[in-house]
């Protein structure tokens, strides 16, 4: 539960960026994905902030949020894995690989592990097609994924 | 001077470790007291052979590749720096078959220069189109795009010369360039190469479209999934403002164009033009319905030019070398050259740019060699999710806008998902109807609930429950989604479901006494 102290702390930090960005044309995502950079997640008390600054209600922004994959509504694992589910990286076994994976930790898509060590995303793509299967580890790219590192990938997440 | 050590800091590279391999080369230079420096360069696009290490010697570039960091005291002692003999020697780069066969036009400098520098961009020709652009009427360089033949290479094929005469031709106090870097189809990687390994590239192509129709602005709406590039072209704009190329003067010119990089949020739909509009205005990604065009109301409702990432890089050339130069390559009425991406289950992935015209057999059986895995080909997708899958039938259609939608596909962003015989036709079309459903943008019925239910039919087809009819059904929902859909996401969803149902038609149907076989993949 967020309390009332944090609440004002996310509210005072989201008043900078918002202050930062508000002259882009255009201003909602980018100061969206600073929000998400600064907490790890967009926590709800950051959603009135948004809304007054950006003079919108705050079920626009709402909208927005829920719209767009990547943003949080709660904090990810202390590691995020993003496995790539499109069709390059379905030829070269990544269905099978991405399953191994989910069991391996436990969890489903989009799901966080019992003991918050990682959250686990699916992705359409990342560019890596020529070197499928592809993966993002905490922001790192890896690709020509096999057995055996999805293996190593869950241990080294869970250690 | 000192030996140039060309290791690429590509994303395609970095996931096969060219990090570690630059990391390792770098203290290894040092230890042994070495007069090198290493370059991080874009890749060439031969994916089997990243991390492609190259050496500039007296007699030209040397390659070695794939190399890992633990190559590096062996590559070292071999005589890197002179290009010498060692197991991982591949020789003259360009003399390699799969470069020697392109026709590099867009990406005649991806790989080979330092990304970041923009000297290095001038000295391989780099700014010899916006020099000409700055020179003239807008009219004439608009005339001159038109002329070449260029056509949009984010999927579409509209006339690039055409849209920004619309865009030239409307009246407002504020115009804008829009870039479409968000390049969310499966197996395709052009727009990330250009980005990561030229990146003046396109923002020379934004400047010059820019004074060509008026617009003194431009945003890059770039992916998330692609922090490589973002932070690629973050860098070049910074440069090119400190070098006066971007902001008031451009070149010193009358002219002004400012531009930023506006990172997207992992929505596929984002990628059609107007919901990218409204995505970079701060909305939903809804899209919206035309007209009014883009060019005529985009951004914040004014005028605006959407081109894909590919299409304004191939502008540069055109107003270097001529509107004929450009044209006279391809075939009927596709001219110029495509970056084709050949990917998936392919024994040569990565990027070939051809003139239009190289059959898909070709492509994926000379140039692609076969698959990975070795087994024969089953399908290839081309053009992304909303693309066809092909068999091995149709492999003589030319790469050609009009020809391969005469076999009901697109080439889309020219990308080429190769599958094997293990490959389940069914499952691949239930896929094209989930990613639809996970997509979609919710504003149409037959996207946002026919998707599902393919998903659900698909299921039972699978199960062997009521086969021909849930076939129907299936061919229906095709119908109702083709002909009800406001964008393409549901409109071209039933290309990928119905060739595989037209083409693969046993792997809709239960094998007798054998429930939906799922063939083993070989070891
Ligand atoms: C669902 C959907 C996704 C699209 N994704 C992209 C994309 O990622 N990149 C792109 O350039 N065009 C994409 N397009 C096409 C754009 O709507 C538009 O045609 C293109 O940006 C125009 O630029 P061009 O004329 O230079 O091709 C997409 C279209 C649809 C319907
Ligand atoms: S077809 Fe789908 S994605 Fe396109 S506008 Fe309709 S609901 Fe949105
Ligand atoms: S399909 Fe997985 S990286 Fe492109
Ligand atoms: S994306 Fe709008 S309903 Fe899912």
């Amino acid at each position: 539960m967020e309390s009332r102290s944090m609440d004002a702390e996310i509210a005072s930090r989201t008043e900078a960026i918002v202050g930062r960005l508000k002259p882009l044309e255009g201003p909602l995502l980018p100061i969206l994905h600073d929000v998400q950079k600064e907490f790890g997640y967009v926590p709800k008390a950051a959603l009135p902030v948004i809304a007054n600054g950006l003079n919108l209600s705050r079920a626009e922004v709402h909208g927005v949020v829920s719209f767009y994959h990547d943003y949080r509504e709660a904090p990810a694992g202390r590691h995020v894995i993003k496995m790539c589910r499109a069709e390059a990286c379905q030829s070269m076994g990544g269905d099978e690989l991405g399953e191994r994976l989910l069991g391996l930790l436990g969890v489903d898509w989009h799901g966080t592990s019992g003991d918050g060590a990682v959250t686990i995303e699916p992705v359409y793509c990342l560019g890596l097609c020529a070197c499928a299967p592809a993966a993002m580890v905490d922001g790192q790219v890896i690709s020509r994924l096999d057995e055996k590192m999805v293996t190593e990938l869950a241990r080294a997440v869970k250690a | 001077m000192s030996v140039k050590i060309y290791i690429p800091g590509d994303s395609g590279a970095v996931a096969l470790g060219a990090d570690r391999l630059a990391l390792s080369m770098q203290k290894a230079v040092r230890a042994q007291n070495l007069d090198a420096v290493i370059i991080r360069n874009g890749s060439r696009g031969l994916y089997w052979l990243e991390p492609m290490v190259e050496v500039e010697t007296e007699t030209g570039r040397i390659a070695y590749g794939p190399v890992r960091a633990s190559d590096v005291d062996g590559l070292l002692a071999a005589g890197l720096l002179e290009g010498g003999d060692h197991p991982l020697l591949l020789g003259d780069p360009e003399a390699l078959p799969f470069l020697k066969r392109q026709t590099r036009l867009t990406f005649a400098r991806c790989g080979i220069t330092d990304p970041l520098s923009l000297d290095d961009y001038r000295k391989h020709g780099g700014l010899a189109g916006l020099t000409n652009a700055v020179a003239m009427e807008p009219k004439a360089i608009v005339t001159q795009v038109t002329e070449s033949g260029l056509r949009g290479r984010g999927g579409a094929g509209f006339p690039t010369g055409i849209k920004w005469n619309t865009v030239l031709e409307a009246q407002a106090p504020q115009k804008y360039i829009v870039c479409n870097a968000d390049e969310g189809d499966s197996g395709t990687f052009a727009d990330r190469m250009i980005m990561e390994g030229d990146p003046f590239l396109v923002i020379e192509g934004m400047i010059i479209a820019g004074i060509a129709t008026g617009a003194t602005k431009g945003y890059v709406y770039l992916r998330s999934e692609y922090p490589h590039a973002i932070l690629a072209m973050n860098r070049a704009v910074v440069i090119a403002r400190e070098a006066g190329v971007l902001g008031a003067s451009v070149l010193g010119s009358d002219h002004a164009f400012d531009m930023e990089i506006r990172v997207g949020a992992g929505a596929y739909v984002c990628g059609e033009e107007t919901a990218l509009l409204e995505s970079l205005e701060g909305r939903r990604g809804v899209v919206r319905a035309k007209p009014p065009l883009p060019a005529h109301k985009g951004f914040l409702g004014r005028p605006t030019v959407i081109n894909n990432v590919i299409s304004l890089a191939s502008v540069p050339v055109i107003m270097d070398k001529g509107a004929d130069y450009y044209r006279d390559f391809g075939m009927g009425r596709s001219r110029g050259t495509i970056p084709i991406q050949i990917a998936g289950n392919v024994k040569h992935g990565g990027l070939f740019e051809a003139a239009f015209g190289m059959t898909l057999g070709e492509l994926i059986d000379d140039i692609g060699g076969g698959t990975a895995t070795g087994r024969p080909v089953k399908a290839v997708q081309v053009g992304g999710p909303l693309g066809a899958y092909f068999p091995r039938e149709l492999f003589d259609t030319p790469f050609d806008y009009e020809a391969f939608a005469g076999k009901d596909g697109l080439i889309g962003h020219a990308g080429i998902v190769v599958f094997d015989d293990s490959a389940d036709m069914l499952k691949q079309a239930r896929f094209a109807f989930e990613f639809c459903a996970v997509e979609s943008c919710g504003k149409c019925t037959p996207c946002r609930i026919g998707s599902t239910r393919g998903v659900e039919v698909a299921d039972k087809i699978r199960d062997g429950i009521e086969t021909e009819s849930q076939i129907t059904l299936m061919t229906d929902l095709c119908n109702t989604m083709k002909f009800g859909s406001l964008c393409a996401l549901g409109g071209f969803t039933p290309y990928p479901v119905m060739s595989a149902l037209t083409h693969f038609p046993d792997d809709f149907r239960p094998t007798p006494g054998m429930k939906s076989p799922m063939p083993q993949a070989a070891e």
